[in-house]
């Protein structure tokens, strides 16, 4: 008897991918389509591909595909949201795509709430284009359009894209996983089905940010890029759930409970000792009575 | 059903939209279309559709985008500078054949310009609404009714064409009030289905892509150039225009719009003096009604068209007129408005033998470049 343990997603098409050897894209582009698939949600997914890597996203998906404008996947992710309701939109977006020329419609999908889930690959680099700095590169960072290193002081700092939106009261789940080992990219599939559900309960805006590697344009092999990663990316963009309103509402739900509880108890407390101070009342009573009784004695 | 109603162009506009069966509305505050947003604002949520006040006239496009490669009946609408920033949008739009109607409530400009009514985004409508190879349809009403009865034609010549139309009107449509006669309501359910949408595959059909990526250069080519074949059977078929006293006219006027409400009581002004105006007045500037025009040639002495812009027009008028008679123009810009009178002598200037493209500037009539020797 033999045992399926591995199979490639039915949310795949049989293309090949344009992705470079070593690109963690196909990792996460297998985790989405694995998610939609054991929920099955297939048939009313429609998903939205940006602008960079994975702009012919549309082609590896066999669920429902729209190709958005640079930065506009999160508009055009709620175009089809508030037209088909009861479907599942996700965009996949880079850090070029997302968080430069696109931050107004993040942001604002956010805010609004828009219940989209995005997944947010972020690799410090403009892919497609051939390795520029982008809005994520890191200090210091060398790429093409930054050769002597991100310069601060001319160029600014990284944007932190989780901590950013986990501000926005819309944002129903922001975590920041990545995939450098087997662990972490089972903590980022746990991550990315999260906000799949999230979406289907209704939540609002949900965003997993990957980051990720390209060794292409870090010019790294794939296993150091790993390295590279967890050296400075890490650091910087710190792994963690930035915002989980689920989590956070049960948690004031079992704080209010918690409370009651302790409300409870000090009207338990406060009725013992008035009890006790009854008792103490009582036995005070007693014993005048027997004092009284005593100086009775003593007169007779 | 046929009760005349007074409201304004862009609330005609706007009830007219939804009585064709729009039922998503994206948009961005800008004047002077602001009272078709505030009316799809209170209207929309009342009968189950979506109003939603994006953050920007690139957001509300590209929801347009959305919504439409979603298969829905959608719209938006802006003014001059906004447009400017849907161009982007509008040519995604074309380039994934998708359908959408675009209002274009104009004003003065460029840049920031004014808020008075202009008509100084013909070319942009009518050649250049974002990058590459491609058009909108282009409707230009003149009258209130007008504003309503295009509003479900522009929709439903999307639909058949599968690209995106535009209703192409000014300041003054937008804000003056007229008696309107109000269409018979369909609901979305009426609107035929559209198989190509990406509305979730339900297991029940091979996933749908909406798309205007091409990397294969000739894969580029036959889809720009079926597109164009389509632009071909629409030119030769869509075509419109009103003719008004064009039967023994010899000076023939061509106005769209607000200029052509002005140039009719022009027109009424010099044949009280026996010169034998009409006028030509486009209602689709894309595709452009040469027929019309070509139709008048053998008759015609002399062109006059009349802008409210420094001549943008006029260039599709000489380019059907091709040389064989004198193309004149007159024009007010930057929200300024002519009045009959201006526009009855630049007629009789025309009927004298007249060649001109005049533009006025500070109290004097000035010649620009471009007029026919």
């Amino acid at each position: 008897m033999s045992e399926v343990l591995f199979k490639r997603s039915s949310l795949l098409t049989d293309k090949i991918t344009n992705y470079c050897p070593g690109c963690t894209h196909g990792i996460v582009q297998r985790m989405v389509a694995e998610t939609i698939e054991e929920l099955q949600l297939g048939g009313d997914t429609i998903g939205v591909c940006p602008v960079g890597c994975s702009v012919c996203a549309y082609d590896f998906y066999s669920c429902d595909m729209v190709q958005a404008a640079h930065g506009r996947a999160p508009a055009v992710a709620t175009g089809i949201k508030r037209s088909v309701p009861e479907s599942i939109v996700f965009t996949y977006q880079g850090d070029g795509d997302l968080a430069s020329i696109g931050m107004a419609e993040t942001i604002h999908a956010a805010t609004r709430g828009e219940n989209i889930t995005v997944i947010f690959i972020n690799n410090a680099i403009y892919g497609m284009t051939g390795g520029q700095m982008a809005p994520t590169s890191l200090p210091g960072q060398v790429t093409q359009t930054s050769p002597y290193g991100r310069d601060v002081k001319t160029a600014g700092y990284p944007i932190r894209v989780c901590e950013l939106l986990a501000t926005l009261d819309g944002v129903a789940l922001a975590e920041r996983v990545t995939v450098d080992s087997p662990k972490n990219v089972r903590a980022a599939k746990r991550a990315i089905k999260k906000a799949f559900q999230y979406q289907l309960e209704g939540l609002g805006f949900t965003i997993i940010e990957l980051v990720c590697t390209c060794p292409t344009n870090w010019g790294m092999t794939a296993s150091k890029s790993f390295e590279w990663l967890r050296e400075n990316m890490l650091p910087y963009y710190p792994l963690g759930v930035y915002k989980d309103a689920k989590a956070v509402a049960a948690e004031q739900a079992s704080a209010a409970s918690d409370a009651k509880a302790v409300a409870a108890e000090q009207a338990s407390a406060a009725s013992d000792a008035k009890a006790v101070a009854a008792e103490q009342d009582a036995t005070a009573e007693v014993a005048d009575i027997a004092t009284n009784a005593a100086s009775a004695k003593a007169v007779a | 059903m046929s009760e005349k109603v007074l409201m304004k162009g862009n609330e005609a506009l706007a009830e007219a939209a939804i009585r064709a069966g729009c039922r998503h509305f994206f948009g961005y505050p800008i004047t002077p279309q602001t009272e078709l947003a505030a009316y799809m604002a209170k209207r929309m949520p009342k009968i189950g559709g979506v109003y939603l006040q994006a953050e920007s006239e690139v957001a509300a496009i590209n929801m347009v985008y959305g919504a439409s490669a979603a298969g829905v009946r959608v719209m938006t609408s802006s003014s001059s500078p906004g447009i400017s920033l849907k161009a982007e949008g509008i040519s995604y739009l074309i380039g994934a054949d998708l359908p959408a109607l675009i209002v274009n409530v104009q004003r003065g400009a460029p840049g920031l310009g004014g808020i008075q009514p202009s008509q100084a985004d013909y070319w942009m409508a009518t050649r250049a609404n974002g990058h590459g190879d491609g058009h909108v349809l282009v409707f230009a009403p003149s009258t209130v009714q007008e504003m309503c009865d295009y509003a479900s034609l522009a929709f439903a010549l999307g639909d058949k064409y599968r690209m995106p139309a535009m209703i192409l009107a000014d300041g003054l449509l937008g804000q003056m009030m007229e008696p309107v006669e109000l269409p018979e309501a369909i609901t979305p359910e009426d609107l035929p289905l559209k198989p190509w949408a990406a509305c979730g595959h339900k297991n029940r059909r091979e996933h749908n892509t909406v798309n205007s990526l091409f990397l294969v250069a000739q894969e580029l080519e036959d889809s720009v150039i079926e597109r164009e074949q389509r632009y071909a059977k629409i030119k030769a078929e869509e075509q419109r225009a009103e003719l008004v006293l064009t039967d023994d006219a010899d000076i023939i006027v061509v106005a769209f719009g607000a200029a052509a409400r002005i140039a009719r009581s022009a027109i009424k002004l010099v044949r009280e003096q026996g010169i034998k105006a009409g006028l030509v007045r486009p209602i689709t500037l894309w595709p452009y009604p040469k027929d019309s025009i070509a139709n008048l040639l053998p008759q015609a002495k002399a062109f006059l068209t009349v802008e409210l812009s420094c001549g943008q027009m006029v260039e599709d008028v000489r380019l059907t007129v091709n040389g064989k008679v004198p193309v004149n123009f007159f024009g007010h810009t930057g929200g300024i408005v002519p009045t009959p009178a201006e526009v009855a002598e630049a007629i009789r200037m025309t009927d004298k033998g007249e060649q001109f493209s005049l533009l006025p500037y500070k109290s004097k009539l000035i010649a620009t470049e471009g007029g026919p020797k």
